[in-house]
């Protein structure tokens, strides 16, 4: 950090900034202060307000009431391009960049230079020039279904940078990258603020913030309960505890048990992926009762696929047997009715129907089964008993068991998916990022319960980009990279590094 | 300057009573009519002279309701079996050909004939022609269906297409097999192959006479009942409903959406068929053409308004038929089109109401 003149003013102030949402308060009289050359770390649940907040600040929205000064000088930002003219640049949670473009036509969209003739060369030039001020390489003439998501990041940056962001907010960033890209994405946010940027960080990891921040703010529900503090002699715990409003602890408890007989035998198998390109290259692995194996690795390595395919939603060459029967090949139906529950990546999209209550999204794998299947008809009484009996279970939290899925929150969705995959006592589950995007509460119960399942002998496969979550809660961990399994670790003790080398591909020996 | 009052529009986040729905279509449908009434008053008609005339043309006496029940028939059938493919997302607009095939495999019977028509039963005849003409209806909704099912051909484009073929197919047997003395028209069936009427009563009710309500309505009653129950308390109504929520959840519970698409299909299908087989049988006692005036596109609308409810079906065919009953009385005659359009529109941009609420607002100081 740079040290300015005390009599330089703040970068950002924001004063009793309030925004209402129908029915909820997204911002309660919140105050936010980015001083110049900061890293400024803003954290919370899901839903407490802080994209809202950086929202109003990009001039997304509108708050409806409340102050904001930069630099000194009141502003009224009324729409993204005031805010981009006042030198705030926003990086958010999903890209906004045309795949079949280049990085550089990308950066110049929506510019009023160049005007007609493009003349790509010589921006290129310029785009070379920005990316080695800040350390942000990526090939400028590249085109962006070509480059990573880390990638496709750094060129998200370089568009705030090139129009001229000397504010730039990064919204989570860190949640779609491998660990040595998010060393990568620190230099950078280093270097930036060396050259007098100001940078608001959104994270709830608390690790990189402790990493990274010059002081941080927490956002509670919508209200402020620490106010810019400094790191210094801030605990995990403590800021989680701001964070949740109780007490979290860190350390899920797993007892040490022999696994049983094997339940999931995968063997040589491959599959395409949905561009009909090789995403699974001959893979085998197995799971036995009572074993969570781990998969780590970056997203779009065939994880999804690899779920897929054993759950019957994807056709594949080789063997998958689930309790010495193929599935491979066969139908939804035949995975299930062998006993493998999936949690599924897309939990809107997949696991569940928005416009159906949470009656009606609890008995979807049930409903062909007694007591539910009645004859030809549904005995409804018997399914409202099944959703009041897991919605108390499961501590869902909503109004009443009539509530549509899409009104529930990411956390009592997952819940209200785990509860009807967990509830039939299954021998397979497949999960699949199962705390992505929850909060440290969510997070917390939802390991709890598959920690659970392992107790109950139950065989899991936990697919997750969290490499602290795979290290904490399996028994073996596999690395997938490119469609191949290209190593296994034991958590005990493992080196993240040479897990992240894994990762990427530049190492494949065994550990 | 600013206004004293703002006015929002924002999202509701509370479920909404059950009786919203119905009373936003009732107000949506009162509200075009009195639309229709403002226009029909500024190019120079009494609105009210007009609504009242309309009103006796299809209500006015019994034969004018019978009339109404008579047209609502059609528009019935076809509107539940479009509603159930809506509920899927499947977008169904061959009705018209489902019905035209379902009327033309009914008429087989007595056209070819396929049983001996002076020795059986009125009621097998028509058994057997109400079987065939849902099979054909079910047959021509199949080829979609599976189109759709297994090579994801949009199923707009084929039901449409469809649609023509199986007019000009019905043309071919009519002009070129079954023509009666080269008219467009095959000969009037043998009684036999008549629905009753109520004015076959008319020898012992005398109030009877006259009255050309047949026994079809009853087809489309029970039909509704049927899929009500279906839609509202089966197995089969949950994956349905499920489907048309979201596919890739009903694929990932496990559900066999091949097998559904077809089925839905067949059922639409069938429905619509069993309309054709009601029109030819129980109102022109023969194969013609032009046998549907648009029945099966009315009824897709009749489908959208009912908000895809079996039960509410029964009310909008029942609207719909004395819209088409009244029409015809009436210059000029597209006013009961105009009337149509217009409550469609309203009724479907009332939805909004459902989902968003509008708040007028005082201007407080917080936000001045």
């Amino acid at each position: 950090m740079t040290t300015m003149p005390p009599d330089m003013p703040n970068a950002v102030e924001m004063r009793n900034i309030v925004l209402r949402f129908p029915g909820v308060l997204a911002n309660d009289h919140v105050d936010f202060t980015l001083k110049r050359g900061e890293i400024h770390a803003l954290l919370g649940e899901n839903g407490a307000g802080k994209s809202t907040l950086m929202n109003i600040l990009a001039g997304l929205y509108k708050p409806n009431s409340g102050s904001i000064t930069i630099n000194g000088e009141q502003v009224n930002l009324n729409s993204p391009r005031d805010a981009i003219a006042r030198g705030i640049g926003m990086v958010h949670q999903h890209f906004m960049l045309v795949p079949t473009h280049t990085v550089t036509e990308n950066i110049l969209l929506g510019l009023r230079q160049p005007r007609f003739f493009m003349n790509l060369p010589r921006y290129d030039r310029h785009v070379q020039a920005l990316q080695e001020q800040f350390g942000l390489k990526v090939d400028p003439t590249a085109k962006i279904w070509q480059l990573s998501v880390g990638e496709q990041q750094r060129v998200e940056i370089l568009k705030t940078l090139y129009r001229g962001a000397q504010i730039v907010i990064l919204d989570e960033p860190t949640a779609v990258l491998a660990p040595h890209e998010i060393e990568d994405l620190m230099h950078t946010m280093r270097s930036m603020v060396a050259q007098g940027k100001s940078i608001v960080f959104i994270s709830h990891k608390l690790n990189e913030v402790t990493a990274v921040a010059d002081r941080l703010s927490v956002l509670r529900k919508g209200r402020v309960t620490a106010d810019g503090i400094s790191l210094a002699g801030v605990t995990k715990e403590m800021l989680a505890e701001l964070m949740v409003g109780r007490k979290v602890i860190f350390q899920v408890e797993k007892k040490v048990q022999p696994p049983g007989e094997l339940v999931l035998k995968v063997e040589k198998v491959s599959a395409l992926n949905n561009k009909g390109l090789p995403a699974l290259k001959e893979i085998s692995l197995h799971v036995r009762q009572g074993e969570i194996l781990g998969i780590a690795g970056i997203a779009g390595n065939g994880q999804s696929e690899l779920a897929e395919v054993i759950t019957g939603l994807r056709p594949c060459q080789g063997r998958i047997l689930i309790q010495d029967e193929d599935v491979a090949n066969q139908s939804p139906k035949r995975s299930i009715s062998q006993g493998a529950a999936h949690i599924p990546e897309d939990r809107t999209g997949v696991g569940s129907a928005p416009h159906m209550d949470i009656t009606g999204n609890l008995m979807m794998k049930n409903f062909d089964q007694q007591p539910i299947s009645h004859g030809w008809r549904i005995d409804f009484a018997s399914a409202r008993n099944q959703a009041t009996r897991l919605k108390g279970t499961y501590d869902i939290q909503a109004p009443s068991i009539h509530t549509a899925a899409a009104k529930l929150s990411g956390g009592n969705l997952q819940k209200v998916i785990l509860a009807r995959e967990i509830s039939g006592g299954p021998r397979l589950i497949i999960a699949m990022q199962p705390t992505r995007g929850l909060d440290v509460g969510a997070i917390e119960s939802i390991q709890k319960l598959l920690l659970e399942q392992r107790s109950n002998q139950a065989a899991i496969l936990l697919i997750s980009e969290e490499l602290d979550e795979l290290l904490e809660l399996s028994d073996r961990v596999a690395v997938i990279y490119e469609g191949r399994i290209v190593g296994e670790v034991d958590p005990q003790g493992a080196d993240i590094n040479s897990i992240g080398l894994m990762m990427t591909g530049a190492q494949g020996a065994k550990t | 300057m600013k206004l004293p009052f703002r006015v929002e529009i924002e999202q509701r986040t509370r479920d909404i009573p059950k009786w919203m729905p119905f009373v936003t279509s009732l107000s949506a449908v009162i509200l075009a009519f009195i639309i229709s009434g403002i226009i029909l008053a500024v190019i120079g008609g009494n609105p009210f002279q007009v609504y009242a005339y309309f009103f006796t043309a299809a209500f006015g006496s019994w034969g004018a309701l019978s009339d109404v029940i008579v047209k609502a028939t059609p528009l019935l059938l076809i509107g539940l079996g479009c509603g159930l493919a809506f509920k899927m997302k499947l977008w169904n607009i061959g009705a018209e050909g489902q019905f035209y095939i379902g009327a033309f495999c009914a008429s087989l019977v007595v056209l070819v004939p396929l049983v001996p028509l002076e020795t059986t039963p009125k009621f097998l005849v028509l058994l057997l022609m109400g079987l065939l003409g849902m099979i054909g209806g079910a047959i021509y909704g199949l080829i979609p269906g599976i189109l759709k099912a297994k090579f994801n051909v949009s199923e707009i484009i084929t039901t449409l297409m469809l649609n023509y073929i199986a007019v000009n197919w019905n043309n071919y047997w009519i002009f070129g097999k079954f023509s009666d003395a080269g008219f467009q028209m095959t000969p009037t069936f043998d009684k036999v192959a008549w629905l009753p009427r109520l004015s076959d009563l008319a020898k012992q009710y005398r109030v009877f006479s006259g009255i050309t309500l047949h026994l079809g309505v009853v087809f489309g009653l029970v039909a509704a009942i049927i899929i009500w129950l279906i839609v509202r308390y089966s197995r089969w109504g949950y994956e349905i409903n499920l489907i048309g929520d979201n596919p890739r959840a009903a694929r990932y519970a496990g559900i066999n959406i091949t097998r559904n698409i077809v089925l839905v299909f067949m059922v639409s299908g069938a429905l619509a068929g069993l309309a054709g087989m009601s029109e030819v049988t129980g109102v022109v006692h023969r194969l013609q053409e032009r046998i549907s005036t648009n029945y099966g596109f009315s009824g897709v609308i009749v489908a959208w308004l009912a908000k895809l409810n079996p039960f509410a079906t029964i009310l909008v065919s029942f609207l719909f038929g004395a819209l088409i009953v009244a029409g015809r009385e009436i210059q000029p005659s597209g006013l009961s089109f105009f009337i149509q359009g217009t409550i469609l529109f309203l009724v479907i941009s009332s939805d909004v109401l459902l989902r968003y609420r509008i708040r007028i607002l005082r201007q407080t100081r917080e936000t001045a």
